[in-house]
């Protein structure tokens, strides 16, 4: 499903101009990266996507649905969103019950809701913990939680805020996983990210924010070599293009597979 | 002797069943900054929560061994004794930060006002340790109308404006921005220079690599490697046992596999 966004403006009741003009536009089925300075808007504007705020001026529209005429129950419909921290998100008293709550208020068909928990329980190795109160759980194994019950909506878009803070190696490559399940099934992803080797690894569109408008959009290959430019918005190209770079190689690479072909 | 020395460490969680640490045998020098690095559930928080007093004097639980920081020991002090040498800035800034206080300002004063400083020395620390991690801009903003990265480093500071003897660090820039995560680590590096001793928890080993004396390796609640940043972080065991390995290690043993690479792997 497309999201189409105007010239987006945001101002917080704070006075703050957190987004100031964005117009972009993410096809059905993209993977998409957002990079930015702590503080560019990138949470801010993906909480435009499911009504959490709701714009100043300018647009945005999921699919044909204008955000300013829906609710967030409503838009929660189409867009799942991962809380940055997941103790923000998790309510239930287990984790079956927690990741049932979404589909189910979606108003799916139990059969439905029963596969789509399964699978969602599946992905992130979450099986032999459905009878555990989330908050048991070590903060690795909630944020696996909160993926799952968003997972489990069957959302066409699909957004993650921060998905691998405080994450270990073995983590991340589930999320990642997660991240290319998602991909088959032709889902748009959103991942908000601080971690640049993770975004260079998984992603092939990226969008550097910078207090509060676009600085850089294009193919990963692309934005992810500009180290100047990204520079500004307080991000650093990942490690093996930093390398390959200091090495004189001339294509920008962006993780171990093209680094070494270009040896 | 050691500024902070654990001996036999042994602690258990209320209503659990295997301890969190088994046997963790820890020796800090002053000025000294050393990491932790470990999967999720090694241990790490722990050993943070132990250092800064919190086990068991906050949480409960069952500890043995000896934990001690400045010469002094844990199990005969009081935890607001404790807080007076140890500072512990949390893996989550939500968790920290006190809800009490309208402005970043007010925040990072709180724990000054709780043990008295008096009123201009308060203010002058403040503005100091705000400089110290670039913040100032932030001094009049609701802490929890920050960013995740914002916080981080609200929480950072209101650890720093203690000047604490021991700084504990809970991934402290998990949520930032990879310049400024620079920047923090840089500041470390300099509180550790001008005589502060730190104990970081990181997953993100290349910082490691840059900034830190010593590497702790934890796995399982015990100490499975200690030593020079190098020599840790590129040992077989770590990548065997389900460890991070920078970019840059993996790159080179893959290309060491495949015969490109024919010398050392280092950082």
């Amino acid at each position: 499903m497309k999201i189409e966004i105007q010239d987006l403006r945001f101002i917080y009741p704070t006075g703050l101009e957190a987004l100031k003009g964005i117009s972009l536009t993410i096809e059905a089925g993209e993977q998409v990266a957002i990079v930015g300075q702590n503080g560019a808007g990138k949470t801010t504007l993906v909480r435009h996507f499911n009504g959490l705020l709701q714009p100043a001026s300018g647009s945005v529209l999921i699919g044909d649905w204008d955000v300013k005429k829906y609710s967030v129950a409503k838009l929660a419909s189409r867009v799942g969103y991962v809380f940055q921290n997941p103790d923000e998100q998790l309510f239930s008293r287990d984790v079956l019950t927690e990741v049932t709550f979404g589909p189910k208020n979606l108003k799916y068909a139990k059969e439905k809701i029963d596969e789509l928990v399964k699978r969602a329980l599946s992905l992130t190795e979450l099986t032999d913990k459905t009878e555990t109160n989330p908050y048991d759980l070590s903060p690795t194994w909630r944020k696996m939680v909160a993926l799952a019950s968003i997972i489990a909506m069957d959302t066409p878009i699909v957004i993650f805020d921060e998905p691998t803070t405080g994450q270990d190696a073995v983590n991340v490559a589930r999320i990642a996983n997660v991240i290319a399940e998602l991909r088959k099934e032709g889902k748009t992803v959103i991942t908000i990210t601080h971690d640049i080797d993770f975004c260079a690894e998984n992603f092939e569109r990226v969008i550097a924010l910078s207090k509060g408008q676009v600085l850089l959009d294009g193919p990963a290959r692309e934005i992810l070599g500009q180290e100047e430019i990204l520079a500004q918005t307080y991000v650093d190209p990942p490690q093996l293009t930093r390398l390959g770079k200091r090495l004189g190689l001339k294509e920008t690479v962006r993780n171990q597979e093209e680094f070494l072909n270009s040896l | 002797m050691a500024f902070v020395n654990l001996q036999n460490v042994t602690y258990q969680y209320p209503l659990t069943k295997t301890p969190a640490l088994q046997n963790v045998n820890l020796q800090v020098n002053e000025g000294e900054f050393v990491a932790i690095v470990g999967p999720n559930g090694a241990g790490k928080s722990t050993l943070c929560y132990t250092l800064a007093g919190f086990a068991p004097h906050f949480f409960k639980g069952e500890m043995s061994g000896t934990v001690e920081v400045a010469g002094k020991e844990s199990s005969k002090s009081t935890l607001d004794e404790w807080v007076l040498n140890v500072g512990l800035a949390f893996q989550n800034p939500f968790n920290q930060i006190s809800g009490a206080k309208y402005t970043v300002f007010e925040e990072i004063a709180f724990g000054l006002e709780n043990i008295g400083v008096p009123r201009e020395e308060m203010k002058s620390r403040v503005e100091d340790a705000m400089a110290l991690t670039g913040i100032r801009d932030l001094a009049e903003r609701s802490p929890y109308s920050l960013s995740g990265g914002q916080q981080q480093r609200v929480a950072l500071t209101s650890i720093l404006v203690m000047r604490p003897k021991l700084l504990v660090l809970d991934e402290p820039t998990s949520q930032m921005d990879p310049i400024g995560t620079r920047e923090v680590f840089g500041t470390i590096r300099k509180m550790a220079e001008e005589g502060m001793t730190v104990v970081l928890v990181e997953h993100k080993v290349e910082w490691i690599a840059e900034f830190a004396d010593r590497v702790i390796a934890l796995k399982d609640g015990s100490v499975l490697l200690e030593g020079k940043p190098n020599e840790v972080l590129t040992s077989e065991l770590l990548a065997e046992h389900g460890f991070g390995l920078s970019r840059y290690t993996s790159t080179a043993r893959e290309a060491k596999k495949r015969g490109i690479w024919k010398k050392k792997i280092c950082l």
